[in-house]
């Protein structure tokens, strides 16, 4: 029994670990991308189109020459920078509300959660493909528009908390201390909210990069000759009765990076809440 | 309700005055090409050169019978004349994908929780991380290159072959649904991981209820325990889950409609992207966010008949 739970324990956090192992990886590619691509990811070789995988182009090169490693590599800049970014933006918004409309209550709240109501209702990819219309694609538009509309969670989330623990002992005695509700906020309860919403962010990352990908699948978000694994992917489907590695490997990065994403998440919040890790 | 339908019109009003400058500017500044004639109908059609309470009400009025104005591609029809035509394909798929989803999804997570840490468990485990982990677009490429390119088993595009027309009854629902394999089959595999995952969850914290265990004390078959007894609240927060899930398949019908070139409201919305029509995506967008409200409402009446509770008020 007790050799039983230690494997299990043992099973858990190696999943954890894996994706902990490829998060680190992929940001150790990002930083070092210059040095790990064979070749410039902007290069045009009109005289070498849509080559099959070889020494020299470890995954082949796309319809204009380009070697598709490379951008590969710099693909993952692009793809942790604005799963980053978006997150962090969707964070922000999501705390505050959340704190706001959980600990003063009232009409506040009401708004606040109606508001949460009506942006859950749009199809979230049809309204960042609306802004998007009305704005430019660019990567900081899709960063911020990613963040815009991915905030909703994070607040029902810290709401959620910030109700069960603004009726615990130590806010009652801040409160009859007179401790301002601003340092009450920030001092007693964010940092007992910020677990919850650590994970929700280590999920969130994975999301932003599917729906960044997506977006640049669909032209809409990284403009070329900028490499995103996305529109590498357009290329792929352009091509994809004769060049497979044009759709392989920038699918398989994406598909790697969130699952790391996602096991790393997972893996958090077992460790992290002991009530999930039980079931 | 009507707060919601009104918070998604402000919203989508929103949403044209989102540039800096009004979005006639940006139109003829990003295409050298737009006449002063196509910014004059944007002004026309949003009232642009109005206050900003009057070009609300006036948008307001119209999209309440439905009227969003013409679209300002070459043909020129009404926004809701295209809608309409395109509408049932998206509406099909995402009701077989729902379907499909369901019948799959839920005994796969209740059989999960009833053999929970097996080896039958632990290998559905890898597969809804794998689910929750590929990007969609990508499978679908995949798909389409071996089933339908190396293979040759199912057409990649369309929902109807182009004898259509000639073929018998029986022949046109085969046709139809060897189109639909590839569509509804990625977005089903999408969406599968993470509702198998709710009902597992939700079964696994049912189980654990005493009533449970009392009816099992009572020497009940197990079938009865988890059938009659665990599997009918079991079921309440899937529905919630199920009914949250629609904006995203609906979201997601871009996506596939448009690798699987499949006219429905997907493709349309991508296509009224790509040329700015604006009118015809400002349509979407409320039609998307309304027929996402009426899910939600669909789910909230099947809520109130599985669970007596909420239908005789809460208390």
């Amino acid at each position: 029994m007790v050799k039983n739970n230690f494997l299990k324990r043992i099973n858990k956090y190696i999943l954890m670990y894996l994706g902990l192992a490829i998060v680190f990886f992929f940001i150790l590619i990002a930083i070092f991308a210059p040095f790990i691509a064979t070749h410039n990811p902007t290069d045009i070789n009109l005289a070498n189109v849509l080559a099959e995988p070889s020494k020299t182009h470890f995954f082949g090169t796309d319809e204009l020459g380009r070697d598709v490693f490379s951008r590969v590599i710099y693909g993952t800049r692009i793809s942790i920078f604005v799963g980053f970014v978006a997150v962090g933006i969707s964070v922000i918004i999501g705390l505050f509300f959340g704190l706001v409309s959980g600990y003063f209550g009232g009409l506040v709240d009401t708004l606040i959660m109606r508001f949460v109501d009506i942006m859950l209702c749009f199809p979230a990819f049809f309204l960042i493909l609306a802004v998007i219309t009305f704005l430019e694609p660019s990567v900081t538009n899709v960063m911020v528009v990613i963040g815009l509309t991915s905030w909703m969670g994070v607040t029902r989330l810290v709401r959620a908390e910030t109700l069960s623990i603004k009726t615990r002992d130590f806010v009652t005695a801040a409160k009859l201390q007179n401790i301002s509700n601003v340092k009450i906020l920030v001092k007693h309860i964010l940092p007992n909210v910020i677990t919850p919403v650590f994970v929700a962010a280590t999920l969130g990352v994975a999301g932003a990069i599917l729906t960044e990908s997506a977006l640049s699948f669909l032209g809409l978000g990284v403009q070329p000759p900028t490499p995103s694994w996305g529109n590498i992917l357009t290329a792929g489907k352009d091509n994809i009765t004769f060049a497979w590695w044009l759709s392989v490997f920038p699918g398989l990065a994406i598909f790697i990076t969130v699952l790391g994403y996602n096991l790393l998440g997972e893996g958090l919040r077992d460790l992290l809440d002991p009530k999930i890790s039980k079931k | 309700m009507l707060p919601l339908l009104i918070g998604i019109t402000l919203i989508s009003f929103a949403v044209i005055h989102l540039t800096p400058g009004d979005p006639t500017q940006l139109m003829t500044s990003m295409n050298p090409n737009a006449s002063s004639e196509v910014s004059e109908r944007l002004i026309k059609l949003y009232h642009l050169d109005k206050p900003i309470h009057i070009q609300y009400w006036e948008w307001l009025k119209n999209i309440a019978v439905l009227d969003f104005g013409e679209s300002f591609a070459l043909d020129g029809q009404s926004v809701m004349e295209k809608i309409k035509h395109r509408i049932p394909y998206t509406i099909y798929l995402n009701i077989m994908s729902m379907i499909l989803i369901f019948i799959i999804a839920l005994p796969l997570g209740i059989l999960n929780a009833y053999y929970k840490d097996s080896f039958f468990d632990k290998t559905s485990t890898v597969f809804v991380f794998i689910g929750f982990a590929v990007p969609t677009f990508w499978l679908a490429l995949l798909c389409m290159y071996f089933f339908g390119i190396k293979l040759g088993w199912l057409p990649i595009s369309g929902l109807m072959s182009y004898n259509f027309e000639n073929m018998t009854l029986l022949g046109k629902i085969g046709d139809i649904a060897k189109h639909s394999v590839l569509p509804v089959g990625v977005s089903v595999f999408g969406s599968l991981a993470g509702i198998s995952r709710y009902a597992r969850n939700s079964m696994l914290d049912v189980l654990n209820n005493d009533y449970v265990l009392a009816a099992k004390a009572r020497g009940l078959p197990e079938k009865t325990v988890i059938f009659k007894h665990a599997l009918k609240n079991a079921l309440l927060p899937i529905i919630t889950i199920i009914g949250l899930s629609i904006p995203g398949l609906i979201g997601g019908s871009v996506i596939f409609e448009s690798i699987f070139s499949i006219p429905g409201m997907g493709q349309l919305f991508y296509q009224s992207v790509m040329m700015r029509d604006y009118p015809v995506v400002m349509g979407i967008l409320v039609i998307g966010a309304v027929l996402t409200l009426l899910g939600n409402l669909i789910a909230d009446i099947l809520y109130a008949i599985v669970d007596p509770r909420i239908r005789y008020g809460k208390k």
